[in-house]
């Protein structure tokens, strides 16, 4: 049983507590779920700016000779294509179907690569990336305790940031990723985060996180917790592992299917069979729909919910739902809600769409 | 945490007042969040001290809402259905849930003080 005591802390702890943050385990860490409330910290991010504490994902270097050959068997992805300074979102597949983890890829160099991945798979990943490295002339160092991490996010965040910040940030695409100084410290910066917005996510060394962290509340950024994080990759349709993806769910079963490539690599046989269940999104009248809740098609269950809430942005309940492949075309299903069936429309993912 | 003292609390933070009103306390408001949905009881049900009859919805979860008394539903709030947040911002005005015509209160509840000591 997981205590205050035994989770994990990321060097914001402190912070989040002074910033009257409501903390939760989440994955074996002690996280803050909300500061003010999920709806205002949902809006601070779509209508302005707001910043997470994602210090708890793990940072993989990853580099020598063989790095990208390594990264290209491992990943379904094509890593080749990602020159220095950008950055890719791929997929660890395991080798008899089902995904290990969905990461993040950044290329720092020819041969040095850094990968983020989800805090409660660091372990996994890390163990399952040992056994894979073979013959490869590859070097892998765990960094996840060296680094903060910081997304900044929301239509306001290059207007915010600027100002403090050495690198001309209206040159930097999304999925770039580059050194800069933030006030006064040293980061990489990414134009990259994971609720449908602009923003930054800002690497900056584990005892400076802190100091970032009060810059950043300083001009303005509303801090925002998983709750708001929740709410927001869900409105952007945006998978989550352990929901929409998992050891044992097919990869191909998302709407990702472009995260796998036509090459050699790890698992592939496997993802090659169609898939059973498809994800689709459902919007709802009233009743928020949650994970686990069975989709009914003409009375017959066809699947289950994967994540489901009420959509602060669009003010009525979404989800997302694995259903049979051949129950994934029809226009209106029902949800079982505490025994009672209520009807609900398919919808096109994303739900919510930056304009 | 506002805890009026003319009411009584349960333990799963469900309020009673003498004329039978029914609603949740501000500490389980505020630990629930942003609430978006609730689903009441129908008038005329008989119901019995500790059953379920009601769901607050937040954003993040749904919670079980717990009858403090055992008695007939007289009345829910159908302001409710169309502005769930008056449970955020008047729980134990607005917000109120639903009213029971009590034949015996649930054993075990508490008074203002003994609630705030509970959830201190």
């Amino acid at each position: 049983m997981d205590t205050p005591e035994t989770l994990r802390r990321t060097p914001l702890h402190a912070a989040h507590h002074r910033a009257g943050a409501r903390m939760v385990p989440f994955g074996g860490w002690d996280m803050p779920v909300q500061y003010q409330g999920v709806k205002a910290e949902h809006a601070a991010v779509r209508e302005d700016a707001g910043m997470f504490d994602v210090s708890h994902m793990g940072e993989f270097r990853i580099s020598g000779p063989d790095a990208e050959t390594f990264l290209q068997y491992v990943t379904t992805n094509d890593v080749a294509k990602l020159k220095p300074g950008r950055a890719q979102y791929n997929w660890l597949p395991g080798e008899t179907g089902g995904l290990i983890d969905d990461i993040y890829i950044y290329r720092v160099a020819a041969d040095e690569f850094l990968m983020v991945v989800n805090a409660s798979n660091i372990g996994k990943d890390w163990a399952h990336l040992q056994t894979q490295v073979g013959s490869y002339e590859v070097q892998l160092r765990d960094e996840s305790d060296a680094w903060g991490l910081i997304a900044v996010q929301g239509p306001k965040s290059e207007e915010k940031l600027q100002p403090h910040c050495t690198a001309d940030l209206s040159r930097r695409t999304k999925n770039s990723y580059f050194a800069a100084r933030l006030f006064g410290m040293d980061v990489w910066l990414a134009r990259t985060g994971y609720t449908g917005e602009d923003g930054f996510e800002v690497f900056v060394a584990a005892d400076e996180a802190e100091a970032m962290w009060n810059k950043l509340l300083a001009i303005g950024l509303t801090p925002a917790g998983l709750g708001a994080r929740d709410t927001l990759r869900l409105e952007a349709g945006f998978p989550l592992y352990g929901h929409e993806f998992s050891d044992t769910i097919h990869p191909l079963s998302s709407t990702y299917t472009w995260v796998v490539k036509d090459k050699e690599h790890l698992g592939r046989a496997h993802i090659g069979l169609p898939p059973q269940m498809k994800l689709i999104g459902l919007a709802l009248d009233k009743v928020p729909v949650r994970e686990g809740y069975p989709v009914l098609l003409n009375g017959a269950a066809v699947g289950h919910i994967t994540s489901g809430s009420s959509s602060p942005t669009l003010g009525h309940p979404i989800a997302m739902a694995l259903v049979s492949a051949d129950a994934a075309d029809a226009d209106t299903y029902e949800v079982e809600v505490r025994g009672k069936a209520h009807a609900a429309r398919r919808v096109a993912l994303p739900f919510y769409k930056r304009v | 945490m506002n805890t009026p003292s003319d009411l009584k609390y349960a333990p799963s933070h469900e309020w009673l007042k003498d004329d039978g009103t029914v609603g949740i306390s501000d500490f389980a408001q505020d630990q629930l969040g942003d609430v978006v949905y609730v689903e009441l009881p129908e008038v005329g049900r008989e119901v019995s001290a500790g059953e379920t009859l009601a769901v607050v919805e937040s954003v993040k979860t749904a919670s079980d809402i717990y009858a403090p008394a055992s008695g007939t539903i007289t009345a829910v709030n159908d302001a409710l259905s169309g502005t769930p947040e008056l449970v955020n911002s008047d729980p134990y005005g607005e917000g109120w849930l639903f009213k029971i015509d009590v034949t015996e209160e649930s054993e075990g509840l508490m008074d203002a003080g003994a609630y705030e000591a509970a959830n201190g």
